[in-house]
């Protein structure tokens, strides 16, 4: 394989600023040694990360076609037994009116620490629904909890929930207080269920346009559709969409142990450049019928990208998936993994097929272990004075 | 005719803007036994004051809470609120003070002015208006509605979005209270009146 892969300057180009992004390509060819493309320096964190704003109105949620912000919490709650239709409605319209405010950079009202709520940097709260919500406003829900799948480990306290909260910012703190804030406003109305931490790389370390590695260090996010790639996958005509949220545990210590031929082969895919094993560069369409001196597929048939790929652009799933690192146990083994948030307009037609042959045959099983899963309705986006689920619980 | 003192906020936005005036109980919830002041008519309804991000602390029957939220008053002269009105509860203007080492609550003597192009916020802690006894529970995410009375006779009237709120928990001062309105004894705002 070619050690100045082509997609490098191709990719910084795009990343506008053509002329500092030229020069940057060039002083960087020197000095770059692994020749992975995201150890390539990029300018300058843009000053205004703090103060960037995501419009929370609109006819589609935010917090599903931007770019993932660096962090987010993902909250599910469990509506208390006392909680009817009425009372969600009203549980949303407080939590849709702190959304609107805290992500332009604005107090929700009664907000005691105002001041935290200044810096939104990205923030996005997106709301989704799960089947108990359903069933408590007496409607058919579109969601349904996945089938069990023979590689599931899950556990109870990541599983299920009826009303969930993703929170994307660039910044921690921004979110904690959203967190915060939300959840005390929920409380007459909902427990909390779980809560779910993840981190992508911060703001300015790399620019949007590179895709960014997981705890296993691969790249991960390639594939995804993009553009105008993301509305036939993951919009309905009415603006909803679907959200599943796995917790999937990496086994890292026995990641450890692969070499990286071994890495590659388990995924299909090159650690350094990200390029399929049957091309040179990440963009390079995977081609599963190339074979190498052996007379062997280049992409293993067990690999994920081989059992996970999907060609119709209305069947491919969009994958925000976020890194989570809690606290390594006595042995320093860690506890990591993704948080893997996938949205589709329809889980069982695109992303439970995806999911059952992931189950039945993918190598990357070895190193993955899934132990947490729910699944939500994303409804609608509003416009200033609606709120979100209106159009269910009005 | 009746106002609900507080509306459910299920209905959809166009029911509510068309028919809340003739719907009267349709929000649910409100018994409306309290006696409902009638509606301002539009044409008392000034144009000096504003309301900015109101809201109202939830709580059950009988409970003091409070309202709170930014006066604004983009004229060239002093507006002065007299008083405050709400179908969902007898009400005062309340400041604090600080009486014996602590700070309580007692009716602000003359009302509350709002200087010329100035803004004045009602917070926990600060000048606010006072709900001493709801006749049903302000519930999280309910809408209150309220009118102030400006010295100039003209009204300003406002809906306030119920919020549970930890906070807010002021004792009202006995020496001041109005007769009718307040509990004998001094009262932390939030716990359920005798
Ligand atoms: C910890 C768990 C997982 C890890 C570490 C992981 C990692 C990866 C990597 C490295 C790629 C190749 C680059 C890319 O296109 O992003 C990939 C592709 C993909 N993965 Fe995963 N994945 C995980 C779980 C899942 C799950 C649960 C699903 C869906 C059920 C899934 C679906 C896909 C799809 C659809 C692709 C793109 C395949 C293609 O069309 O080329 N992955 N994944
Ligand atoms: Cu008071």
């Amino acid at each position: 394989m070619s050690s100045r892969p082509s997609p490098v300057s191709r990719r910084r180009l795009l990343a506008g600023g053509a002329v500092a992004g030229l020069g940057a390509v060039a002083a960087a060819g020197a000095t770059v040694v692994t020749g992975a493309a995201d150890v390539l320096p990029v300018q300058a964190a843009v000053p205004d990360t703090g103060t960037a704003t995501v419009p929370f109105y609109g006819t589609r949620q935010a917090g599903v076609a931007q770019d993932p912000p660096a962090q987010a919490a993902f909250v599910a709650l469990t509506l208390a037994a006392g909680t009817d239709k009425r009372a969600v409605a009203r549980m949303m319209r407080l939590l849709t009116d702190d959304a609107a405010r805290l992500t332009r950079g604005e107090p929700a009202l009664g907000d005691t620490d105002a001041t935290l709520a200044v810096l939104p940097a990205r923030l996005t709260v997106t709301f989704g629904f799960g089947p108990g919500l359903y069933a408590v406003a007496g409607q058919r829900s579109p969601v349904a909890d996945l089938p069990a799948f023979a590689i599931d480990r899950l556990e109870k306290r990541w599983s299920g929930g009826d009303l969930l909260l993703q929170i994307c910012a660039d910044d921690p703190l921004t979110v904690t207080h959203t967190q915060r804030m939300l959840i005390k406003d929920a409380r007459p109305f909902a427990a909390v269920r779980w809560v779910q931490q993840g981190f992508r790389r911060s703001p300015g370390v790399q620019s949007p346009e590179h895709t960014q590695r997981n705890v296993l260090g691969q790249l991960d996010g390639t594939a995804n559709p993009r553009g105008p790639g993301i509305d036939p996958a993951v919009w309905n005509p009415d603006g909803s969409t679907q959200l599943v949220v796995r917790r999937i545990r990496a086994e890292i210590e026995k990641w450890d142990l692969l070499s990286v031929t071994d890495k590659e082969n388990a995924v299909g895919r090159r650690m350094a450049t990200g390029a399929p094993l049957s091309g040179t560069d990440e963009h390079d369409d995977p081609d599963f019928t190339a074979l190498d001196d052996a007379g062997l597929p280049k992409i293993p048939d067990f690999s994920h990208v081989t059992r996970a790929h999907v060609t119709d652009p209305a069947m491919k799933i969009l994958r925000r998936p976020y890194n989570y690192d809690g606290v390594p146990n006595a042995l320093g083994h860690p506890d990591a993994g993704l948080i893997f948030a996938a949205f589709q307009r329809d889980i069982a037609r695109q992303f439970v097929p995806i999911q059952q042959r992931l189950a039945d045959k993918d190598l990357l099983n070895e190193w993955i272990t899934p132990i947490g899963s729910a699944v939500f309705a994303v409804p609608p986006g509003c416009s200033e004075g609606g709120w979100i689920g209106e159009q269910v619980l009005a | 005719m009746r106002n609900p003192s507080i509306r459910r906020r299920t209905l959809s936005v166009t029911v509510l803007t068309g028919v809340l005036a003739t719907l009267g109980l349709a929000g649910c919830g409100s018994d409306s036994s309290s006696t409902a002041s009638p509606a301002p008519g539009p044409s008392t309804v000034a144009a000096t004051l504003t309301v900015k991000d109101p809201w109202v602390k939830a709580a059950t029957a009988g409970t003091m809470t409070a309202a709170f939220g930014v006066l604004v008053n983009d004229t060239g002269a002093d507006v002065t609120i007299t008083s405050a009105e709400s179908p969902a509860s007898p009400m005062e203007l309340h400041e604090m003070t600080m009486k014996d080492g602590k700070m309580v609550m007692q009716p602000k003597q003359g009302g509350f002015v709002i200087k010329a192009r100035s803004t004045h916020e009602l917070s926990p802690g600060g000048d606010h208006l006072m709900l001493m006894k709801p006749a049903t529970a302000i519930e999280a995410g309910d809408e209150v509605s309220f009118t102030l009375k400006l010295a100039d006779g003209s009204t300003v009237p406002f809906t306030a979005i119920a919020k549970p709120f930890a906070g807010a928990g002021e004792s009202y001062d006995p020496g001041m209270a109005m007769p009718g309105s307040a509990p004998a004894s001094a009262m932390p705002m939030g716990s359920t009146a005798p």
